[in-house]
């Protein structure tokens, strides 16, 4: 494609046309819904399921839920769950293994993934999703449980019109305009959406909906909506030079100062929509006679993570920290091309103790004293 | 299968309240293919066999609260090859162990008719305080399917596969969203180590640390962060003496906390 179609109007009435149209087309739709007292992902059939007329508030280890004195359906931004959670799933069986006459009979594992439309996928997320297209698809090894629910989702992106106070995204590139890797991208106006194509795939869906050409003035006002957003945005992560800063910092005493507040809990790799790592392990019956191979979700904060002949490697909190902010932001770069970090800021929100990514890469960057 | 005599296991109760035991008899569907693994020899929740040993392994609920409980554990250690501490009583002293908080001898009076018949010590404390432990299951209580694996594995000669990590990454992994930062409800999930699959966060309480601090948990800056936040330092000091309070990480914190108060 080399020429964008122009976006169109879709009044808010027809919303829900374009979540039946996916239901009918067989996809499992999933979008933000109101669950355990903040915005998470979660099936939805309804426009009323969205969180219309909610806003999050968000802050160093805190998140609240607020009304707005409006009814925007997607007044908020990202919340505790990510796609990951669908593309890369918390728990799957890999393989299985039986025990016969004729020995092991092992064999790949049942896995028939629902086809996903993500309903509301903002810029950074789009973004994370790119780095983990190249983590799992991209390299030497394929990774097959990401890529079979991948390659049949349908990307519905969202425009954020506003940010949190943890939002970085305008530091590291990513956001907050929707810029690729999207079927359709929504920015909500008062009464409807402005709708920008990416794929055929979005524009043949499209084709199905009531839309109309949308107004000068319309575009306007969706542009001056995402300005709002840019303009909101006061948190900062300086990203000049910070391979070589990093790499070459690695004995810069904030890192036992931030060792001394990190509860190494995991909590901020759970919540990155980037964070790949996992463990696998047999587990088997009682009688020995059938195992499965199962792979969690795991982090480099755990201690055993890092275990290996004769000890962890990675013996206090401190390195263990350092690892994860080194490698997020530095030798990501050396391993996948990229930044591992969209600047979301979920890990800032999520910390139980408020620990901020930005303030300690500018903490870093201090010479020490 | 194998020509190898099937492993002689005891199971012993000293002060608690019989529930980690009942954790080994409920897990039904396990229960009788262990029972085809081993040779219960001493067990009286479940059977009147009376084997003096010596055992392979011996599982020890409880903790020490008497005199002759404290005689009593270091008969069991010489008689067991393999003696494992099952439950938060036996591994941290329990919820008992409030009373080395307070004053023994005033519970001794107030709760007994006749106190002089009573005869117990000052504290309670764990196994480890009185013999050397070879492995300590936690929780309050213990999680059936870690028992099992544990006894599994020592059967087949391997290490048991009970992981460390904090609570929180299981409530990562289940999808409950965190209670403290989405309602500033204190927990102590990220100081403890898991094991119940991150039950309370998901009915919207805080952890109250069953399976015992984690490794390398770092109390202290969590604590901080709590008291920031609001919550009163005395009813942290209770949040942290419950079924583990006498576990050294939480002791220590609750001590500090007290003195700070
Ligand atoms: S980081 Fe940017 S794209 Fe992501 S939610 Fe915040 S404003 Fe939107
Ligand atoms: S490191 Fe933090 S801000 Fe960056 S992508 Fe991960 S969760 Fe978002
Ligand atoms: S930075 Fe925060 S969320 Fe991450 S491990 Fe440390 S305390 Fe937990
Ligand atoms: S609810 Fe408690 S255990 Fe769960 S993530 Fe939050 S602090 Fe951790």
């Amino acid at each position: 494609m080399n020429s964008t179609p122009p976006s169109l109007f879709l009044a808010r009435s027809n919303l829900q046309l374009l979540i039946d149209r996916l239901a009918e087309q067989g996809f499992e739709v999933i979008g933000p819904t109101i669950s355990q007292a903040a915005i998470v992902y979660d099936r939805i059939s309804s426009v009323s399921d969205l969180p219309q007329g909610w806003t999050d508030r968000q802050a160093p280890g805190e998140y609240r839920l607020e009304r707005r004195d409006d009814d925007q359906l997607f007044g908020y931004v990202v919340g505790p769950h990510s796609w990951k959670r669908y593309l890369f799933p918390p728990l799957t069986t890999l393989t299985t293994a039986d025990l016969t006459t004729n020995g092991w009979q092992m064999r790949a594992a049942d896995d028939n993934p629902p086809k996903y439309a993500f309903l509301g996928v903002r810029a950074c997320e789009l973004a994370a999703i790119r780095v983990q297209d190249k983590v799992f698809l991209e390299g030497a090894y394929v990774d097959p449980v990401y890529q079979r629910r991948r390659q049949n989702a349908f990307i519905v992106a969202v425009n954020c019109t506003q940010a949190a106070s943890t939002c970085f995204c305008t530091s590291m590139e990513t956001g907050p305009r929707c810029r690729s890797g999207f079927d359709l991208a929504l920015t909500e106006l008062f009464d409807g959406f402005e709708v920008e194509v990416g794929t055929p795939a979005g524009a043949e869906l499209l084709r199905q909906l009531p839309t109309t050409s949308i107004a000068e003035q319309q575009l306007a006002d969706a542009e001056q909506r995402r300005q709002q957003a840019v303009d909101q945005i006061t948190r900062k992560l300086d990203t000049e030079g910070i391979r070589d800063l990093l790499l070459t910092r690695l004995n810069h005493p904030r890192w036992e100062e931030v060792g001394q507040r990190c509860l190494s809990c995991t909590n901020c790799t759970m919540v990155c929509p980037t964070c790949f790592c996992s463990s696998v392990e047999e587990v088997s019956d009682l009688e020995g006679q059938h195992s499965e191979r199962e792979r969690r979700w795991d982090s480099c904060f755990n201690l055993d993570f890092s275990y290996v002949s004769g000890g962890p490697v990675r013996r206090d909190i401190r390195s263990r920290y350092r690892q994860w902010l080194t490698h997020k932001l530095a030798s990501w770069i050396d391993q996948f091309g990229s930044s591992g970090c969209v600047g979301c800021g979920r890990c800032i929100t999520w910390c139980p103790v408020g620990i901020d990514i930005t303030e300690e890469v500018a903490a870093l960057r201090k010479e020490a004293p | 299968m194998s020509a190898k005599p099937k492993p002689k296991v005891g199971v012993f109760k000293f002060a608690s309240c019989d529930g980690c035991q009942l954790s080994l008899l409920s897990a039904e569907d396990e229960l009788l293919t262990i029972a085809g693994k081993i040779d219960i020899a001493y067990f009286l929740e479940a059977t009147s066999r009376i084997d003096e040993g010596p055992y392979d392994i011996a599982l020890v609920e409880g903790s020490i609260t008497t005199p002759t409980d404290a005689l009593r554990i270091r008969d069991i250690r010489q008689r067991s090859k393999f003696l494992i501490t099952i439950g938060a009583c036996a591994t941290a002293g329990g919820i008992q162990a409030l009373r080395n908080w307070a004053d023994h001898d005033e519970f001794v009076r107030a709760v007994y008719a006749r106190p002089e018949y009573i005869e117990t010590l000052a504290t309670s404390t764990p196994i480890a305080e009185h013999v050397p432990v070879d492995f300590e299951l936690r929780g309050c209580p213990i999680n059936r399917h870690q028992l099992v694996e544990v006894i599994v594995s020592l059967v087949a000669g391997r290490k048991p596969k009970t992981p460390s990590h904090s609570v929180c990454l299981d409530c990562k992994r289940r999808g409950t969203v965190c209670i403290t930062v989405a309602q500033g409800i204190p927990c102590l999930g990220p100081v403890t180590q898991s094991g119940c699959g991150a039950i309370c966060p998901s009915y919207d309480r805080g952890c109250y640390g069953c399976f015992g601090p984690a490794k390398q948990c770092n109390t202290g800056s969590l604590c901080q962060q709590l008291l920031a936040d609001g919550t009163p330092a005395p009813e942290l000091v209770q949040l942290l003496r419950n079924y583990n309070g006498y576990a050294p990480e939480f002791r220590q914190q609750s001590e500090q906390l007290e003195t700070q108060a």
